[in-house]
């Protein structure tokens, strides 16, 4: 298991993350992400981190539980 | 020496491509080789962290080069392609084989028609630091060329309190990319931000004279300035792949997979690939990071697992940030035809739809409006109705 974490500072609305994983990751009427879920399996975390790293910002990043 | 996969280019393509091998979990030799002697950055700040610091974002840091055993060969360019004997040549004549090879030299700017103290371009953290340390103190700057470059550096600057003076042949900024009419709003925000606006003028004479720089423009006029940012678009990093082989025409040409056309173990991302993009049944080059990114993530796919390939059928995606604008363009847009526009006064949001002969969402343009923007992506993406998503955007623009 790892944890999903999100900069909101850092977050500058570009939603690649959503367009990536609409399952894990939507966006408030501000234009800053919000996250559906923070706890992702192994079997999903490279689908989340993949989305995660196609963060212009470097907003999104997983941890290790 | 080397072996494994070959990387040549070290910004967002060829760094997110070792990365994203890494994140495969293949195991062999990767190298990259980059041309400039810095550490990997990231090239969108540059003409958007402010101006009074500095704007290198690094992509792989050493430590986690180290950490992800990617090996860097920085400073030593690539000059020749052997295909038929895998190896690539650098400058100083040292031979790397490869296994794979990543083609993701991208594009340099291209070379600004003047010269001397004052005068940039703006492609590499060199140029940003030394126009960052040309603007310190600077009162006027001329910006050549209203494109996303040269919009950017103009809003930046205002920032600072310098004046500015921007010039394009073009009636408007950004035609090339939303239309005249949309292109029309893009003039007045820079005018709205104190800018001296000469669109449809070009520079005749530019010289080094006594207090600075002085300009004569096409209109007849004059403008004596502290510095010049020249931002009139990207020329190719092809001249090493020229005795290669390879077919060059406007870049390098690869199927949906990212294999170059006519070769084998040779794949390309970034700006200088021109993919085969399904959805639009041609090839496309799209000198846009979130591309670069994903053709990155693809390629390392195909890499690892090539008896499986996947496609990228790519919608198109960059954002730009001018003044207090936030703006985000995507898919495809007829700039001859006339798109719909969904507006909203307080506080001010835009987004325009563009649409296809079927009446599919094919592009759009959203200024300030980030959940417009998914909306319209996905509708694009999915090949969606135009009205449909124009109604959906709109009813949020009459709630808001």
């Amino acid at each position: 298991m790892a944890i999903l974490k999100a900069n909101l500072e850092l977050c500058q609305g570009y939603a690649n993350c959503v367009v990536a994983a609409d399952d894990v990751y939507d966006m408030d009427d501000d234009g800053l992400v919000v996250l559906l879920k923070t706890r992702v399996d192994e079997s999903d975390r490279q689908r989340v981190e993949t989305a995660a790293k196609s963060c212009p910002a470097n907003a999104l990043w997983l941890e290790d539980e | 020496m080397s072996g494994g996969v070959l990387i040549v280019g070290g910004s967002v393509g060829g760094i997110r491509a070792a990365r994203a091998l890494r994140n495969e979990g293949y195991a062999g030799a990767v190298t990259v080789v980059e041309a400039e002697s810095n550490l990997p950055y990231d090239k969108p700040p540059l003409s958007k962290a402010p101006l009074d610091g500095d704007a290198h974002v690094p992509l792989l840091t050493a430590e986690e080069a180290r950490e992800l055993d990617i090996e860097l060969v920085l400073g030593r360019a690539a000059v020749e392609l052997r295909p038929q004997d895998r190896q690539v040549v650098l400058g100083d004549g040292v031979v790397l084989d490869y296994e794979e090879l990543v083609i993701a030299t991208g594009a340099a700017a291209r070379p600004a028609p003047w010269s001397g103290p004052g005068v940039h371009v703006l492609r590499t953290i060199a140029d940003a630091r030394a126009l960052r340390e040309s603007l310190l103190g600077a009162s006027h700057l001329l910006v050549v060329g209203a494109g996303f470059i040269g919009a950017e550096v103009a809003s930046l600057a205002r920032k600072q309190g310098i004046e500015v003076t921007i010039v394009d042949p073009a009636p408007t900024p950004m035609a090339r990319v939303m239309g005249d009419e949309l292109g029309q709003r893009f003039s007045q925000l820079h005018r709205t931000h104190g800018v001296d606006t000469r669109f449809g003028a070009t520079v005749d004479t530019l010289e080094h004279v006594e207090g600075g720089i002085r300009a004569e423009l096409s209109d007849g006029s004059s403008v004596l300035v502290d510095a010049v940012v020249v931002g009139i678009g990207a020329v190719l990093n092809t001249r090493w792949l020229e005795s290669s082989g390879l077919a060059l025409e406007d870049g390098v040409e690869c199927d949906e997979f990212g294999r170059v056309a006519g070769a084998e173990h040779i794949f390309a991302v970034g700006d200088i690939a021109r993919w085969y993009q399904p959805r639009q049944e041609k090839a496309a080059r799209v000198e846009h990071w979130t591309n670069a990114v994903e053709q990155a993530n693809c390629v390392a796919r195909n890499i690892f697992a090539p008896d499986a390939p996947v496609p990228h059928d790519p919608v198109a995606y960059v954002w730009s940030d001018q003044y207090d604008w936030k703006i985000q363009l995507f898919g495809t847009r007829d700039i001859t035809g006339t798109p719909v526009v969904v507006e909203q006064a307080e506080p001010f949001r835009l987004a325009a739809i563009w649409q296809d002969a079927d009446g599919r969402a094919s592009g759009g343009l959203t200024v300030n409006w980030p959940k417009a923007s998914v909306q319209l992506r996905r509708t694009i993406a999915a090949g969606g109705p135009a009205d449909q998503v124009h109604a959906q955007i709109a009813g949020t623009a009459v709630r808001a």
